[in-house]
């Protein structure tokens, strides 16, 4: 086994690329710019697209533009730039365009910390869009799973045709560390379903599906429009068409949540603490652990890999089997919230840290040990 | 095709706006062009602009306020065989004018219609970019303390190649759009017109007035002669044509034995210029080639050549959990900037902590072991002291040994740069 070594970005722009991602367009900000430098060295040379729009809200209007013809199309930005976004990103919700964009979150709020790291934006992805339309967001723990975790990302964006975010953060972006890529379990290849019958209207579904695809450029007519929206791709003001479409763009993610879902997890039948994570925090937590068995104190880990949708069925099975709930995370208290709201009357703690320093192994040990 | 134009959706603009006329001008162009259905997109604005693609039969994409040209250029980009055709209003232009901006210096192939009515018509007539100052519009008296930008004149010095101007009334129209789509690369073209809904209701603007707007404002009428280059699309995949493929993830085997391979955290402080950076990665190569796993953070400014360079190092012979520093093992203090900036660890080093100092840096008072080494009098450059401080870690066994770093010069470096490193450290050894 020879291991390789990269930052994070790297990796990501590397899943991206296995993939079959073939347009990139994104405007430089840190700690997420070594995504965009790896795509513009990695893409043209495959014939693919890299370009740096004026801004943000033009590279993810490229993005868009480009996933309409066909193209499989990611962006890269951190937190200030996911505000930018975030209008165009209501469009890709509510008008059923793939893109999957990496958040390398850093220290908030506004331009905050460009070096330092958080997991501030973890509601803002989920809510960042008028309408509140649900998205999926996923969150990786360290550099091989922002390379497995982007192949995953184009294949929701693909099949649920929505915004998938990977939620990274300046602590995984920016670290080099060593992996084995040979390990990476990566999934098969999802592809946009075309349609292939007679009289196509772009936004015709089943009820908890996204509808089929065709490109603008094709051989069919294609109409795509931000506005309320019927089948045929008009502007509708019918009651009963808008809540169709309304409710299928829940539909279809919240039920093919269980799906979705991407998580490791760790239970010990002796454990009275379950300690749920995700993200960079997932790695302190897994320490902790180790310690505390060593100790003769076992508790169990569950590490979120996909926090949007929220998996509620397996947080719900998981926690029933344990007295405690611990959530930790990088932010003063976001998805802890999420997880109060699925396990109803279940006292749920919570440790939370805010100040640029990732949460310690130590720390999260000594939360548990002041119980 | 006699006409493109979706006879289930007729034109639905009040009456006596001039949007109607260009609309079926577009149309009498589209018919000259001759292209099917399928090879046109129009992409269109919000306002009542943002209504023409209804009225076609092509492809169409309807988006967010200002950001159409954003949306053409990713279909252009991606398609370049289509013909993209943009439909915007005043108000677009106002919101937009990075994108309009962008697209005048990049120079893609696509056609973007202007129509100028002076006002915000769809949400009550309030004044735009184009509001003439003396105009009553429907923001009191705000458009009185500007002045109305004329976007050919910003066109032509942001570098568009094709730039045209006439009134949305005029007979010229379908020709002058035919050929501004027949242009290769960006073409803008603005139609001046009047909103009977709004604007006209309170500022006196006839056809004879539209015609005469166009004639005080004169503009090449056609391509820029000044501004003539290559499509962008074409020159963009020319000189992707000519980029050398990425290379492949680098993987580095492990050459070397250990007989005992403890956890090791390693902390490099440095200022920049002093490849704090690179002997990261080197001691990083060098616990690869022992079979270890790495991980590396570098805090450094976002200015270049000044202030502190900080490397921090994990090796382990466990997959690496929490990626932060608990405990240094080595502290290689190379500069006074780099010790401040992690001034507070020094403090608290353990007993065994190996801390080279380099004889011209102050540290802090500490329990660790301490070594000071005078690189001058080595005559070793500040740019290599960090390297040197490598051959010093492995003379002592901490952290790394001689074989490794070798491993790691020869996997990092090219050989001549291999060459140079040896000499550099064979002063330590």
């Amino acid at each position: 086994m020879a291991l390789t070594f990269m930052e994070g970005n790297e990796a990501l722009a590397r899943g991206a690329i296995a993939a079959g991602c073939n347009f990139f367009a994104g405007y430089p900000i840190t700690p997420a710019t070594t995504i965009f430098n790896s795509m513009l060295k990695m893409l043209p040379p495959k014939g693919g697209i890299c370009i740096q729009g004026e801004d943000e809200i033009a590279s993810m209007g490229y993005c868009i533009g480009a996933s309409m013809a066909g193209r499989k199309v990611l962006t890269a930005t951190s937190g200030p730039g996911i505000s930018l976004y975030s209008e165009q990103i209501s469009f890709a919700t509510g008008s059923e365009i793939p893109v999957v964009i990496a958040d390398v979150q850093r220290l908030g709020p506004s331009t905050g910390s460009a070096t330092r790291g958080a997991d501030g934006d973890i509601q803002f992805l989920r809510w960042g869009n008028t309408g509140g339309v649900p998205v999926i967001v996923l969150a990786p723990k360290d550099a091989l799973d922002c390379y497995i975790l982007a192949v995953h990302a184009f294949n929701y964006a693909e099949e649920f045709r929505c915004p998938v975010f990977i939620a990274s953060n300046k602590e995984i972006g920016m670290t080099k560390e060593s992996f084995d890529l040979d390990s990476a379990d990566l999934p098969p290849i999802v592809e946009r379903r075309y349609f292939n019958g007679d009289s196509y209207l772009p936004f015709r579904a089943d009820p908890d599906k996204a509808p089929d695809f065709l490109p603008i450029g094709g051989n069919t007519i294609v109409r795509q429009t931000s506005s309320t929206h019927g089948p045929d791709g008009y502007i509708t003001i019918d009651p009963e068409v808008i809540e169709a479409t309304q409710e299928r763009l829940r539909a279809k993610i919240h039920k093919a949540a269980d799906r979705i879902a991407l998580y490791e997890k760790n239970i010990s039948d002796k454990a009275q603490t379950l300690i749920i994570s995700y993200g960079i925090t997932s790695r302190a937590v897994d320490d902790a652990a180790k310690a505390l068995a060593r100790q003769g104190k076992p508790v169990s880990t569950l590490s979120l890999k996909t926090i949007w949708p929220v998996p509620e069925n397996l947080i719900q099975q998981i926690a029933a089997s344990h007295r405690n709930i611990l959530v930790v995370e990088m932010n003063l208290g976001q998805y802890v919230n999420e997880i109060k709201r699925v396990l109803g009357n279940k006292e749920v703690k919570f440790y939370g840290q805010m100040n640029g320093l990732m949460i310690s192994p130590a720390k999260i040990m000594e939360v548990i040990e002041n119980g | 095709m006699d006409s493109f134009l979706n006879h289930s959706r007729p034109l639905v603009y009040c009456p006596g706006c001039t949007h109607e006329n260009i609309t079926k001008s577009l149309d009498k162009a589209l018919v000259k062009l001759g292209l099917p259905a399928d090879r046109t997109v129009i992409v269109t604005d919000i306002g009542c602009s943002g209504l023409f693609d209804t009225f076609f039969n092509v492809h169409a994409l309807h988006g967010i306020h200002g950001r159409a040209l954003t949306y053409a250029s990713g279909l252009k980009l991606a398609r370049p065989n289509l013909n993209v055709i943009v439909t915007m209003g005043d108000g677009g232009l106002g919101i937009g004018g990075a994108h309009v901006l962008a697209a005048c210096r990049r120079n893609l192939d696509l056609t973007l219609i202007i129509l100028n009515n002076y006002n915000f018509g769809m949400t009550g007539g309030q004044y735009s970019a184009t509001t003439p100052t003396d105009a009553f519009a429907g923001s009191e008296f705000l458009n009185q303390a500007e002045v109305p930008v004329d976007i050919c004149a910003v066109a032509q010095s942001a570098g568009a190649t094709y730039i045209d101007r006439c009134s949305g009334l005029s007979k010229a129209l379908p020709d002058k759009i035919l050929r501004a789509i027949k242009h290769k690369g960006f073409s803008i073209i603005e139609t001046l017109g009047m909103c009977t809904g709004r604007f006209t209701k309170k500022n006196k603007l006839t056809p004879r007035d539209l015609e005469k707007k166009a004639e005080e404002l004169p503009v090449p009428g056609g391509p820029v002669p000044q501004n003539a280059r290559p499509e962008y699309g074409e020159k963009y995949r020319e000189l992707a044509g000519r980029c050398k493929p990425f290379p492949e993830p680098v993987t580095i085997e492990k050459k070397v034995s250990l007989e005992t391979c403890s956890r090791q955290e390693i902390v490099i402080l440095g200022s920049a210029g002093m490849r704090i950076v690179t002997a990261g990665d080197l001691v990083c190569y060098s616990g690869l080639s022992a079979g270890m796993h790495v991980s590396m953070k570098n805090d450094y400014n976002i200015t270049v050549l000044r202030g502190q360079s900080v490397s921090e190092i994990i090796i382990s012979d466990e997959k690496i959990g929490y990626p932060g520093i608990k405990s240094p093992t080595v502290v290689l203090a190379l500069s006074h900037e780099g010790v401040q900036r992690r001034k507070k660890i020094f403090a608290d080093l353990a007993p065994d902590t190996f801390v080279l100092k380099e004889k011209s840096v102050d540290i802090p008072p500490t329990p660790g072991k301490i070594l000071e080494i005078d690189f001058r009098a080595l005559k070793i450059k500040k740019q290599d002291w960090a390297l040197a401080s490598l051959a010093v870690m492995a003379k002592n066994g901490h952290g790394i040994n001689r074989e490794m770093l070798d491993h790691a010069l020869k996997q990092r470096f090219s050989e001549k740069v291999y060459q140079l490193s040896m000499k550099t450290i064979e002063k330590i050894f």
